[in-house]
């Protein structure tokens, strides 16, 4: 079924009686030539790029819970493309480019807002920094825009700029970054794939490979034996738990980050806005709460909750930049678990085993690159070589010296 | 999280700092055949796993003190504290 107004309308004339599930709930074929675990955005987006892009048929996506449980539905929203590499700024402009054609390319209504995101920028120093990846965006094609402190007070004259300690002296925005509403991605990549033929099923846990002289054969599921021709892995925070079942021990740590959201307010906040010096970013959603967030709570962790006092590192990050925050009431906060890679870059590859392949590590920074990250690991799950912009992101990176450190940090909590 | 120190008794773990595997304590010998793998595999790869994880914090707001602290991942349950230097010499590292 096609959603478009007059849908709609004639939906609502005729008594809304004609609308059909999103997504059938398919029983697992004994086989299939691709199978994908992890039923979250990646591994939607993956089974709609195969699908639709690369022609391929006969493929299952198998999710041990219920589909964008974890980390596309617990993260803020937020997608740009400000990165400086060049293992990593390519991938992330064709991400953002995706994103601008999303919704009429899948036909669902995902939210996809370009308010623009800006950096704040509180020192020299950092002023030269942010020229510099401004520059290195612009260089591959994305946009980047240098403001001074009397443009970021046009737009956002409510922030602290006389901070003693940290004022306000400018900023780097991307007028093309936003938000997007979270949900309705994994939603609109489930209906499109399961439109074309992917079967997506719903809690079937992996238990186990089946692995026979290098070659992965199919999967152990709690619903039993699943053989597959490829399989490819997008399970982000449980990224270790299932490759080691196949034996492999992965340059990943799991560890727990944290979002809030306010009550609901007026419009206020315009676009995202990062504070330069403290742990804190924030945008506002379409319901008028504020979605703010800060850094990893530093410790390994599979709980999807954290503790207090990260919470009051992100509050107080928060009033230094943005005073009136004090005056907010909090209405949640939630936890989800990060595939911290040790240089804080993710992993598209094949693995060391005929049929495995992996797409993870993608710390806290994953939602922006769904249909990137779907796209390409599409890309090498039918062609069995990388995608051009996502050619960098190799298993053996480590190994050869070839690390992509964007913030030097990866997944060292106290470097965070 | 409270972290209940063998010599000070409980603290709060915001007293401490946080490194990661307690076999970042097994240093590979640079010397031996087969270093460069060994380093590797000590330098990136974690098991990383959802339960029991024995793990090292460093009491930098006390005593200075290295421990390994055995915490389950999935409920931050702390299940046992050592001292590092104790699990280093019980493991041949030193006298």
């Amino acid at each position: 079924m096609r959603y478009s107004g007059f849908r709609v309308i004639k939906e609502a004339l005729t008594g809304h009686k004609g609308w059909t599930p999103a997504w059938r709930d398919p029983q697992p074929k004994p086989k299939y030539d691709i199978l994908i675990i992890g039923g979250g955005g990646h591994g939607l987006a993956t089974a709609y790029y195969l699908a639709k892009e690369f022609r391929q048929s006969n493929i299952a996506v198998i999710e041990k819970g219920w589909i964008g449980g974890g980390n596309v539905g617990r993260n803020t929203t937020i997608i740009r493309s400000n990165y400086m590499l060049d293992g990593n700024e390519p991938f992330y402009e064709f991400s953002l480019k995706l994103w601008e054609g999303l919704e009429q390319d899948f036909n669902y209504n995902a939210m996809v807002s370009q308010r623009g995101i800006l950096n704040l920028i509180h020192s020299d120093a950092q002023r030269d920094a942010y020229i510099r990846r401004g520059n290195a965006m612009m260089l591959n094609g994305a946009d980047a825009e240098l403001l001074s402190a009397e443009q970021v007070r046009r737009e956002y004259p409510f922030l602290n700029f006389n901070d003693a300690r940290f004022p306000i002296k400018g900023g780097l925005a991307q007028r093309r970054g936003g938000t997007v509403r979270h949900d309705a991605v994994a939603w609109g990549y489930a209906r499109g794939a399961d439109s074309r033929g992917v079967d997506i099923i719903q809690n079937c846990e992996v238990t186990g490979f089946r692995i026979e002289n290098g070659q992965c054969l199919g999967v152990e599921t709690s619903r039993g034996f699943i053989g597959a021709g490829k399989v490819g892995v997008a399970v982000a925070g449980n990224s270790s738990r299932v490759m080691a079942q196949a034996g492999m021990r992965l340059p990943i740590e799991s560890h727990v980050l944290q979002a809030f959201v306010s009550e609901g307010l007026k419009p206020v906040l315009p676009g995202v806005i990062t504070f330069g010096a403290g742990h804190f970013y924030c945008s506002q959603s379409d319901k008028g709460g504020l979605v703010f967030g800060g850094d990893i709570d530093g410790y390994n962790s599979y709980a999807q909750r954290g503790n207090l006092a990260v919470v009051e590192d992100v509050i107080e990050g928060g009033m230094a930049l943005f005073p009136g925050l004090g005056r907010v009431r909090l209405l949640r906060m939630w936890g989800g678990v990060m595939d911290m890679s040790m240089d804080g870059s993710p992993i598209i590859d094949r693995t060391h085993i005929d049929g495995l392949y992996f797409n993870g590590g993608w710390c806290y920074g994953g939602f922006k690159a769904t249909p990137a990250s779907g796209w390409c690991f599409a890309h090498l799950l039918t062609t069995d070589t990388p995608h051009p912009t996502a050619a960098a992101y190799r298993f053996d990176r480590f190994e050869k010296g070839r690390m992509i450190d964007e913030k030097g940090m990866g997944a060292q909590p106290n470097l965070h | 999280m409270i972290i209940s120190h063998p010599l000070l008794g409980p603290c709060d773990a915001q007293e401490f700092t946080y490194l990661g595997d307690a076999r970042l304590i097994d240093r590979p010998d640079g010397m031996a055949a087969g270093a460069e793998a060994a380093f590797f595999d000590y330098a990136y790869l974690r098991d990383n796993p959802a339960g029991l994880h024995r793990e090292l914090w460093f009491h930098e707001q006390g005593d200075r003190s290295w421990l390994v602290v055995t915490r389950n991942t999935v409920t931050h349950e702390i299940t046992n504290v050592e001292l590092a230097r104790d699990v280093a010499r019980n493991s041949g590292r030193s006298a």
